[in-house]
């Protein structure tokens, strides 16, 4: 079993929802990118997801797009990225997931891409414009090499590829919320727990909710349905904000501060 | 006609070779299953053939003329020069072929709401064309840097009752604008239809576009056949995304006798850094949800591209054109914005026809061809894949900034 999904289950026998912070890796700049990550994993973050910069981020909406391109010009590369984790990796155990777009990893060399990933620590991939069909071998060079690739659902996926996903899935599960793209949205989707009803029926496998939480009431409300929820364009938006007041030293303690409201408004699940 | 029952070809995999695909959100894939579905079903039914032909022939003005152009032959001195006119089509290029097919595919699936990216503006007008003539509400994606460029083009599209979003991110072109379409696409796929350009994107767009715009080569084999009694030694056309290319390419496939060449931009020239010269330059890579060679950075950053034409001006190709030169079944090669000029000159002088920009690339490589194997070759086709109306401001623009120097000609 993989450290995510035992991490999971872990917190699941806990009563525990994992809070699951988004960062665009190298955002506003590398140092103050490790920086954030730091102080994510100190405030209590179960698992970091950090996003390899990429010019065409296709899956995501205008905020994380313009954390790209704040990345991108500030120097961020794949290998940086990577670096970045490994250093990560020698002061905190939390589980770090990739998100990686696929040219990235076609660039790099794929088999290649996930063998720099082990060695950096990374736990999982999330690569939005790969779908299971394509990803073929890769899925297997992944499992040898204790990589897990976390598979995306959506409230338009049929059952069919549920149950796919159901028997294939490693990790956890993410389940896109809105259909769209990233993004802050005012309100939780309204089909969100029909969509994640239909898919625990058929899995046990851990759930993480994304795209569109923006408060941590948004995400207490979630929290009886899933096992952890994913917060990105909301999060860089706070760090950004506090940036442009008080300064770039600002951003990790904004950063810690973010990550505690939403544990606490996740805790309040722990006793259940 | 005997080809009657051959308006749509065979339909093709996911991939060509290692090729193609469906790079795409896991959230897009039941939309392309179901548009698959859909095209199959509508591939084999006579009665959507027969509306498809209908269109072509009553409303765009098919089948187009194959032109011998006896004086650009003569300027030339070498081989004959045809012409295969699509820049006769209603709208002015070879588009409407193919927003023709998929606003009937669109209407067959009960969608209500259109949208498309587009470069030149050729395709969005195209589209926003087709969409008022079925009542279909139709938003265009479009580079706010090619908005400028083209402005005619949107003032056509507005015209036409269609919005046009001006898209500011990257580098403000083409590529951007597909992916503002995509990202619409991914937030709106219960209702809406995406109308793609080009033999881009993901499975199985690639192939249907492509069979869409293949009457333009079956036209020219008959066309050519009738004229001549012999298959050319060459078919030339201009490759941005690549449909007109693999349009005509596609009649000429099982032909080893007859060359194909694809005629990248080169812009300001390959070592500046300023071209969009795809399989001349890059390399394998995934961009728009299919694997094709594509213009990118040691960090698999896709890189800024740029051709005086709007329409060549993107980091990617088809995936079938990646595949017909890994093959070397199919040639391609690099023409800079000067020369593209010069050739637009040319046929304007020589024959009174003003080529795209675009197409005014595949005319400048055929004169080199021309010139450089006098004797070698018999008869080279020329896909004019639109007219240059729209392009007529842009290069008035052009040589006022050059005026100063000697003109050439």
């Amino acid at each position: 079993m993989s450290r995510l999904a035992a991490s999971f289950n872990q917190w699941r026998r806990e009563g525990r929802k994992a809070m699951i912070p988004y960062l665009t890796g190298g955002d506003p700049d590398l140092e103050t990118s490790y920086s954030l990550a730091r102080a994510c994993a100190g405030a209590g973050a179960e698992v970091l997801e950090i996003g390899i910069p990429f010019s065409d981020p296709t899956a995501d909406g205008p905020v994380i797009q313009a954390a790209v391109k704040r990345a991108l010009r500030a120097g961020a590369t794949c290998r940086k990225v990577l670096q970045l984790v490994s250093r990560l990796r020698q002061e905190t155990d939390v589980p770090v997931v990739l998100l990686v777009y696929f040219n990235t990893m076609v660039n790099y060399g794929e088999e290649e891409f996930l063998v720099s990933c082990r060695a950096a620590g990374v736990d999982g991939l999330v690569i939005p414009d790969l779908p299971l069909r394509e990803a073929g071998p890769l899925l297997e060079t992944g499992r040898r090499l204790g990589i897990d690739f976390i598979q995306m659902l959506a409230p338009t996926s049929p059952l069919s590829r549920i149950k796919e996903a159901a028997a294939t899935a490693s990790g956890f599960i993410y389940c896109v919320g809105h259909v769209g793209v990233t993004g802050a949205r005012p309100a939780i989707s309204a089909e969100l727990p029909d969509f994640i009803a239909r898919v625990r029926a058929e899995t046990d496998i851990a759930l993480a909710a994304g795209f569109g939480i923006s408060s941590p009431e948004q995400a207490a409300s979630i929290a009886p349905l899933v096992d952890g929820v994913i917060v990105g364009s909301a999060f860089i938006s706070c760090l950004i904000e506090h940036m442009n007041r008080y300064g770039i030293g600002a951003a990790a303690p904004a950063a810690a501060d973010f990550i505690r409201a939403y544990r606490s408004a996740l805790g309040r699940f722990m006793l259940n | 006609m005997l080809q009657e029952e051959k308006v749509i070809i065979n339909h093709h995999g996911p991939f060509f070779g290692p090729y193609g695909g469906r790079y795409v959100p896991e959230i897009l894939l039941p939309a392309l299953d179901e548009l698959e579905q859909a095209y199959l079903a509508a591939k084999n039914d006579p009665d959507f053939i027969a509306e498809f032909r209908y269109y072509l022939t009553q409303y765009a003005g098919r089948p187009t003329p194959l032109y011998r152009a006896d004086r650009l032959t003569q300027a030339l001195g070498g081989p004959l020069i045809y012409l295969k006119r699509e820049d006769l089509n209603h709208t002015g290029a070879h588009k409407i072929n193919n927003t023709i097919g998929q606003i009937l595919l669109a209407k067959r699936m009960g969608k209500t709401r259109v949208i498309a990216e587009t470069g030149a503006g050729q395709h969005g007008v195209a589209t926003a064309t087709v969409c008022a003539l079925f009542g279909m509400k139709c938003e265009i994606y479009m580079g706010e840097e090619d908005t400028r460029r083209q402005e005619l083009n949107v003032f056509r599209m507005r015209l036409l009752g269609a919005k046009v979003h001006a898209v500011t991110t990257g580098t403000k072109t083409l590529s951007d604008a597909v992916s503002a379409a995509i990202r619409d696409w991914a937030t709106n796929v219960r209702d809406t239809f995406y109308i793609i350009g080009s033999a881009v994107g993901p499975h199985p767009y690639p192939a249907m576009v492509k069979d869409f715009q293949s009457v333009i080569g079956r036209e020219t084999r008959e066309q050519i056949l009738a004229q001549t009694g012999c298959l050319p030694d060459a078919v030339v056309a201009c490759v941005g995304g690549g449909s007109n290319a693999i349009g005509i390419f596609s009649a000429f496939l099982d032909d080893p006798g007859v060359r194909l060449i694809g005629v990248e931009a080169a812009g300001l020239g390959l070592d500046t850094g300023q071209h969009a010269a795809t399989l001349t330059l890059g390399k394998p890579g995934v961009l728009h949800g299919s694997k094709s060679y594509l213009l990118q950075d040691e960090d698999g950053q896709v890189l800024p591209v740029y051709s005086i034409s709007a329409g060549l001006d993107y980091p990617g190709v088809g995936p079938e054109h990646s595949f017909l030169k890994d093959a070397g079944r199919a040639e391609y090669y690099p023409v800079t914005d000067q020369e593209a000029l010069e050739a637009f000159s040319l046929l304007a002088r020589t024959e009174g026809i003003i080529p795209a920009l675009e197409s005014s690339h595949a005319v400048a490589f055929a004169v080199k061809l021309a010139k450089e194997s006098p004797g070698k070759l018999r008869q080279i086709v020329i896909n004019i894949s639109g007219r240059g109306d729209k392009d007529v401001h842009q290069v008035a623009e052009h040589l006022k900034e050059v005026e100063h120097e000697p003109a050439g000609r």
